[in-house]
């Protein structure tokens, strides 16, 4: 019985309230393109994909602790992966897509391959080479990926049924979000996430335990790139448009911000970073407009100014407030109505 | 022969300001144990300041180098102050995502004030042409030889020889026994900060007059890690002589190879797979400690 009990401490859902939230989540998922305008379906969509690629970064760098700076690089390789199949071999997508995560998780393993050798500092630096390595392969390669000219991508199709609307779109990326959180989710509480946490908490420590450090490092990159290549091809899928500019590396830094605020190492903090730094992103470009009208003599570049400085502004602010990112806060804020009403002397 | 060894000369200089910025990374290396990204933005930072002090203000390049010193210095202890100081005892990961996050700012704010556009100052400086036998130095690049290798003597002057210099390696080398000394900490990290900042913004200028200015002129700062890789990243003599090697290497395979591959581009991407190579088989670089892991 008491094995029964732990088994079931394990669930992904605990006891029937979960399963009733999780299915209220997937009816609000696939109805709310009814009502809502393409404009924010587009937002919508966005999300889905950055959640998709911080959910690898989250596996790599959050559970197994190998701070990659290469991922939008690796989600290049996934995404010409799918282009050039999709666009040039007449490949269908759901069979391009698989490919693509392979072998961006193909480029994964021998970028990772120095992280035996290497660590902190130097493992970065190689992932860094890894992104500008693989933007000028595929700008050498011109006449298959089109290089900086960038490659015109179908849509994705089954059958007769092309997902050309934003809301079809939306319900594609949609599936492929949840589908790679229950995967991640799994990966994390499982005996493979439990070597990353291990290895990331303390690397010789976790080799005297018995962990194959070889093994679990190149799987955790294996597994983190194929999540970046399956975004990457969902990315130029969607602007049916693949161009070396997709994938500057300043991104790279921006999903590892994700990453920190919102938490590390937990799949509903990648989550909640990825929704959270999106939508504020989505916030600037609106306010943009509205500070440019203010100050009409340095009207042009403050838009694309102001998105810079506050995406930098907000990282130092968490950095120095909630280092532990919006998840604590969010725990913080659950433990507070679940102790109330008392909770109050404990806060203050 | 000629054409190499104009390449060779040509990629001396350019080295110089690869080794002067990497210095700057190495020496926050050191005394934070962080990976300073911003190190490129303060290049750029650098180059954007040099047009303003050059062209639109029409200094003379010695005092326009002044002048981005002090804004450097400035800059320097107010980074150190407002964004790192609170970051003490904090983990690595979190002062590189500082830095991350100052790179960002330092972009936006660039972008704001200079618009992002293409800057050059060609033609602005005082020509100097050298000969060397049969070959020529352009006027920028030797220019940026000479700066950038004075800049270097003094930052080892200062090193070697003054109290502060010294207060600094010791720092380096273990926090708690200088501390103990008397010696204050926040200073010497102030001080590394504003090093770092001032030698970036120099070799900014310097970068900038050879190839102008533009936001992506951060890049720069990447190199100077695999700069600072090659020569070991704890030392400061072997960011000099990997940074003239690098200068050369990609200055002669570019030259070289760029002809045989269909797009080019292979300078922006050499410095990277040199390092790959270093990371692989020599990963403490040519000068650097072997560290000993120990659990």
């Amino acid at each position: 019985m008491a094995d029964d009990l732990y088994g079931r401490d394990l669930n992904l859902f605990k006891g029937k309230k979960d399963w009733v939230l999780f299915f209220i989540l997937l009816g609000l998922l696939y109805v709310c393109p009814f009502f809502l305008s393409d404009r924010v379906l587009t937002v919508l969509t966005m999300v889905g994909i950055s959640i998709v690629s911080v959910h690898g970064l989250n596996l790599l760098t959050g559970y197994c602790g190998q701070v990659s700076l290469g991922h939008v690089g690796f989600m290049a390789v996934g995404a010409y992966i799918s282009a050039v199949l999709t666009a040039r071999m007449g490949v269908p997508f759901f069979l391009a897509l698989p490919l693509a995560g392979l072998g961006a998780g193909v480029a994964g393993l021998i970028f990772g391959l120095p992280s035996l050798r290497i660590k902190g500092f130097y493992l970065i630096m190689s992932t860094v080479a890894a992104h500008f390595i693989v933007i000028w392969l595929v700008i050498q390669l011109h006449s298959i990926t089109g290089g900086s000219d960038g490659l015109a991508v179908p849509k994705p199709r089954i059958g007769g049924f092309v997902f050309n609307t934003k809301a079809r779109y939306f319900y594609l990326v949609s599936t492929f979000a949840i589908l790679a959180t229950i995967v991640a989710h799994n990966i994390g509480r499982g005996r493979v996430g439990r070597a990353f946490i291990a290895i990331r908490d303390h690397d010789i420590a976790a080799e005297v335990m018995g962990i194959n450090l070889w093994s679990y490092k190149l799987q955790a990159f294996f597994v983190g790139c194929v999540y970046a290549g399956v975004a990457g091809a969902l990315l130029v899928h969607y602007f049916g448009f693949a161009s070396v500019d997709q994938f500057p590396f300043m991104d790279s830094v921006w999903y590892l911000a994700m990453l920190i605020v919102g938490g590390m190492g937990s799949t509903f903090g990648a989550i909640l970073g990825a929704v959270f730094l999106k939508l504020l992103d989505e916030l600037v470009t609106i306010a943009g407009p509205f500070f440019a009208h203010m100050f009409p003599a340095v009207a042009a570049q403050f838009a694309a100014s102001l998105s810079l400085i506050v995406r930098g502004l907000i990282i130092v602010v968490f950095l120095i407030f909630e280092p532990r990112g919006v998840l604590h806060r969010w725990e913080m804020v659950k433990a507070y109505f679940r102790l109330w009403p008392f909770s109050r002397e404990e806060t203050e | 022969m000629t054409f190499l060894l104009q390449l060779v000369v040509t990629g001396f200089a350019l080295g110089m300001i690869y080794a002067l910025v990497a210095i700057g990374f190495v020496i926050i290396l050191k005394n934070s144990n962080a990976f300073n990204i911003a190190q490129g933005h303060f290049v750029m930072l650098g180059g954007y300041l040099g047009y303003t002090f050059l062209v639109i203000f029409g200094l003379p390049l010695w005092a326009s180098i002044l002048c981005t010193v002090l804004v450097g210095a400035l800059g320097g202890v107010a980074i150190e102050r407002f964004t790192l100081r609170p970051l003490i005892g904090q983990p690595a990961i979190s002062i590189v995502m500082m830095t991350i996050a100052l790179s960002s700012i330092i972009e936006g704010l660039a972008t704001l004030i200079w618009g992002g556009e293409y800057k050059t100052y060609h033609g602005v400086l005082p020509t100097l042409t050298m000969k060397v036998g049969s070959i020529s130095i352009p006027s920028e690049p030797s220019i940026g030889l000479f700066v950038s290798a004075i800049a270097v003597v003094i930052l080892m002057l200062f090193y070697h020889y003054t109290r502060l210099g010294l207060a600094m390696r010791a720092t380096a080398e273990d926090l708690q026994v200088v501390q103990s000394l008397g010696i204050r900490a926040t200073v010497i990290y102030s001080l590394s900060w504003v090093i770092a900042f001032v030698v970036g913004v120099v070799g900014g200028i310097l970068l900038g007059a050879i190839s102008g200015v533009m936001t992506p002129l951060a890049e720069i700062g990447l190199k100077a890690f695999t700069v600072a890789l090659l020569g070991g990243v704890n030392s400061v003599g072997g960011a000099i002589v990997a940074g003239i090697i690098m200068g050369i290497l990609e200055n002669v395979a570019s030259g070289y190879l760029d002809p045989l591959l269909p797009r080019g581009g292979l300078a922006g991407v050499f410095p990277f797979l040199v390092m790959l190579i270093v990371l692989i088989f020599r990963p403490y670089g040519l000068f650097g400690l072997k560290r000993i892991e120990r659990i």
